[in-house]
């Protein structure tokens, strides 16, 4: 075979470290105690369990629904009850907690009832990728996005060529080796169904050269089909999606571009064959093949692990002595991470658990700073200025890191491999990558914040201007209701002198204002000339000048002010007793002018009240003012009083002249009633003990007697009536 | 002469350019008049709207007008040193330390959370809020969306019964990210070589 291999650039060539574990066959790793299946083990949305504690689940059962268009669902591994859903430690760097259901297995191992499908052409492809799906299949190199994504071809886009990603590039890992070297036919089969799914002009398969019986079992399984073997030279990181996409065909896809953009679709070895398991014999994906190495590892190999298989369940089996565990590496050593709880899962992305001694892995030497040797650039499989991004992550210059393509870097760990002084490079760009993710979520969230505040701003101004408009309407109409009101009674008096009001009301608000301003300016310079006394400065004379102008000019202003209103007021006073005396009924006049005399008094005090407490100057005329309205008010008081009276005199004396009985009878009413009010009186004051009782004595005598006088007349009047 | 010809058809030339740029550049000037500061918006850009008046503005924009007009621009307490720094680099300013005066940045982003059980309904922290964030009515329980509570802390003083809390915002997994290596003279972390196996 003759196919050209294109090489990309850079890339290492550390020890490979693949034999202590690719001679053994694939082991069952066994049934643990309790399954601890975590609701995401994908790119994606998190799924959304629906199952509840205590229910009883088959094998293959769905545990979680996928929630979203990038999601997928996960089911039980084994029959058993659902002990728990909880938050659990998992499989994230972080060594964070997250949702996941617990199932204690029975033993029975008892699948639900699936059935695969041979023919699945019949199918249509729609069924197949719902299929692959509901399996929830995840891309089991490492990153675990959903397969049925990548395998959901848009109309418009034509896939030329199909790569299974049999590389496998990363040192100690085995599983694609184990799995191809066992179940080369099942993978074909997986490949097939995807080629059918997305009709590509031809089908790759990369394996490394350091692969030779894994080579010969795919070509011994491919024999026959239009699937070709292609063997690339072993180097790090050749296992890349973009690397090995450039290796087989030459193409770049372009920065934050995907494969398809060039006409390329890149699967691993697993998912295929999770993808045939799915549609040939109906099964989810609830295993995976694992790597168990290292040199605390007893029995190394390979081992078909269930999901949600505790970590530390699963070295024990493997011959792992806890008291050897050193570190517990997830992953590959490039690109792996380090574990510290041994509760934490196996899921669809784990391909290898690494479990070195500290002879095979020493605790690494500190870091040195960058002697800027330019090793990283060399071995960069990706073009980019690992130092120049490692400077810009340092210092946290994350802008020019993001216009360096730091979000190209597939972390592969080249670079730190290489460094001559022992920089954690990929360290700092995973620090910067999630810096930036985090300042543009935070951008985001800060433009729809702006949006938010502007929004209520916009509302609040809104809301203002309504009521300002309501209020302005509603003095308009009160306004025109005062005007009709006063316009009735005062049609007569001249529209001139209404006009005139309004005149003089303007210029006393003017004068006021004056008044108001000049005091001001006077109180800034007294101020200004104060500061200017302390501090000394030299322009004293001109400031007393000024101040003293300021002074006179102020006196003046509020002199014309209170003069002004003076003459108002006095004018006002004047006003309202003509319109009284205009009207008929002169009672009603005399109490309409006591009302307002009283009004102007009360106003007056307040105003007096208001003086006295800013401690203003003109206090004294105010009080004298005062005492003038409170007299005429006393005055228009005691008027209409007496009015009152005469007019209730009046009418009686009418009463009486038309029937002398109801005269006789009132006036007998009217005694009963002095007399119990001097009587009351009399009482009122010996209870007090106070003195001129017999003046009080002698008054309830007086009225005794009238009483008496008046009863005696009234019978003298019904007699000679009868 | 001719010479003195020469020069005047020289001046008038360029009399004629000139005025006809002039009238270019007033006819340009009318056209393609800028409204506002555009340097305020993009000031603006880079503050973190939290609203939260720590700066002594009512608010991130006048805050942006007013470091337009040559403010200093170290007031933004939520904002942190990351903000000064962008301000900076906008501005051609040097950079300066955050200004205590103002508060100091805080470990972490802050949400608020309502004691549900304690609040009166008094629809005061409403009111409060720039963001329009708390959810309520008069007698009614209030509560926060956290995911619009910019943590400006402006709901906490209004509060007659003080049943709102500050607290830090969790980090969850799709929010936590590698933290920073520990530098020059310490052991990097969880990154593994392999280059010391034979």
């Amino acid at each position: 075979m003759s196919r050209h291999i294109w090489d990309f650039h850079g890339g290492i060539h550390p020890p490979e470290n693949k034999k202590q574990s690719s001679e053994t066959s694939i082991r069952w790793a066994g049934l643990p105690e309790r399954l601890v299946v975590p609701v995401q083990q994908h790119i994606g949305a998190p799924a959304k369990p629906c199952v509840n504690v205590g229910d009883p689940v088959l094998k293959g059962q769905k545990l979680a629904e996928a929630a979203g268009f990038v999601s997928l669902p996960v089911h039980a591994p084994t029959s058993g009850t659902v002990a728990a859903i909880e938050l659990r430690p998992i499989q994230h760097p972080s060594g964070m907690d997250a949702l996941c259901v617990e199932i204690t297995p029975d033993g029975q191992d008892e699948w639900i009832e699936h059935q695969g499908v041979g023919d699945y052409e019949t199918l249509g492809k729609q069924e197949i990728l719902n299929r692959i799906r509901d399996a929830g299949i995840a891309g089991m190199g490492g990153a675990g996005f959903p397969s049925v994504v990548k395998l959901g071809v848009k109309p418009d886009q034509k896939i030329k060529t199909l790569i299974l990603n049999a590389v496998e590039c990363e040192p100690y890992i085995t599983a694609d080796d184990r799995l191809m070297r066992e179940r080369a036919d099942e993978i074909v089969q997986g490949l097939q169904i995807v080629a059918w799914l997305i009709e590509p002009e031809e089908i790759l398969i990369g394996i490394e050269d350091n692969k030779p019986h894994a080579i010969a079992a795919m070509q011994k399984a491919t024999a026959g089909t239009q699937c070709e073997v292609v063997v690339v030279p072993t180097k790090y990181p050749s296992g890349g999606e973009k690397q090995l996409i450039h290796l087989l065909t030459g193409k770049e896809v372009r920065s934050g571009g995907i494969p398809a953009d060039v006409g390329v679709v890149c699967h691993n070895t697993g998912t295929a064959y999770a993808i045939k398991r799915a549609i040939m014999d109906g099964e989810p994906l609830i295993s995976r093949i694992t790597t168990l190495t290292g040199d605390c590892v007893a029995e190394k190999g390979n081992y078909e692990v269930l999901m949600g298989t505790p970590v530390g369940w699963l070295l024990q089996q493997a011959g792992v002595k806890a008291t050897d565990l050193h570190r517990l590496i997830m992953g590959g050593p490039m690109m792996g991470f380090a574990v510290h709880n041994m509760a934490v899962p196996v899921v669809k992305t784990t391909n290898c658990l690494l479990v070195p001694n500290s002879k095979e892995f020493p605790d690494p030497v500190p870091e040195q700073p960058c002697i800027r040797c330019g090793s990283c650039a060399q071995v960069c499989p990706v073009n980019l200025l690992p130092q120049q991004l490692y400077w810009f992550a340092k210092t946290k210059e994350f802008d020019k890191a993001a216009h360096f393509n730091l979000a190209d870097c597939i972390e592969c760990g080249a670079c730190s491999y290489v460094c001559p002084s022992n920089i954690p490079l990929v360290q700092y760009y995973r620090f910067a990558k999630g810096e930036i993710r985090t300042q543009q979520q935070e951008q985001a969230k800060a433009d729809h914040a702006r949006q938010r505040f502007e929004a209520r701003q916009a509302r609040l101004a809104r809301e203002e201007e309504e009521k300002e408009r309501k209020r302005q309407e509603r003095a308009k109409a009160a306004a025109a209701k005062q005007a009709e009101k006063k316009a009735a009674p005062a049609a007569k008096a001249a529209p001139a002198s209404a006009a005139g009001a309004v005149d003089e009301a303007d210029a006393l608000a003017k004068l006021q204002t004056a008044a108001a301003s000049t005091m001001k300016r006077y109180k800034e310079a007294q101020k200004a000339l104060l500061t200017a006394e302390k501090n000394g400065s030299e322009h004293l004379e001109a400031l007393q000048k000024k101040v003293e102008q300021l002074k006179a000019k102020a006196d003046a202003a509020k002199e014309a002010f209170t003069t002004a209103k003076n003459a108002q007021g006095q004018t006002a006073d004047a006003k309202p007793k003509p319109a009284a005396a205009s009207k008929d009924d002169p009672f009603a006049a005399l109490k309409q002018a006591s009302a307002e005399d009283f009004a102007a008094y009360k106003e007056a005090e307040k105003a007096l009240a208001a003086a006295e407490a800013s401690g203003a100057e003109d206090v004294a005329a105010l009080q004298q003012r005062v005492t003038e309205l409170k007299a005429r008010s006393d005055a228009s008081k005691a008027a209409m009083k007496e009015a009152r009276a005469r007019e209730k005199e009046q009418i009686q004396a009418k009463n009486a002249a038309a029937d002398p009985v109801k005269a006789a009878k009132l006036e007998v009413a009217k005694q009963q009633v002095l007399l119990k009010k001097a009587s009351k009186a009399l009482q009122a004051a010996k209870d007090s003990d106070a003195g001129a009782d017999d003046a009080l004595e002698s008054n309830v005598k007086a009225a005794e007697q009238a009483l008496e006088a008046a009863e005696h007349a009234l019978k003298k009047i019904e007699e000679e009536q009868a | 002469m001719e010479f003195l010809f020469d020069n005047f058809t020289a001046l008038g030339a360029l009399t004629a350019i000139a005025l006809g740029f002039g009238a270019l550049l007033g006819f340009a000037a009318v056209k393609f008049k800028v409204e506002g500061n555009p340097i305020v918006e993009q000031i603006d850009a880079l503050l973190p709207q939290t609203q939260c008046g720590q700066c002594g503005h009512p608010g991130c924009r006048p805050y942006a007008e007013g470091m337009a007009d040559g403010e200093e621009i170290n007031k933004c307490v939520p904002g942190g040193e990351d903000t000064i720094r962008a301000l900076a680099d906008l501005l051609g300013r040097d950079f300066v330390p955050l200004d205590e005066e103002h508060g100091e940045t805080p470990e972490s982003k802050m949400v608020a959370v309502i004691r549900e059980a304690e609040c009166i309904g008094c629809t005061k922290c409403l009111q409060a809020c720039p963001m329009d964030a708390i959810l309520g009515a008069a007698k009614q329980m209030h509560t926060v969306i956290a995911d619009e509570c910019t943590g400006c802390d402006l709901c906490v003083e209004p509060c007659p019964v003080d049943c709102i809390d500050m607290v830090p915002v969790a980090t969850t997994l799709q929010t936590w990210h590698w933290a920073a290596p520990k530098g020059i003279g310490n052991r990097p972390g969880e990154l593994i070589p392999v280059r010391n196996i034979a």
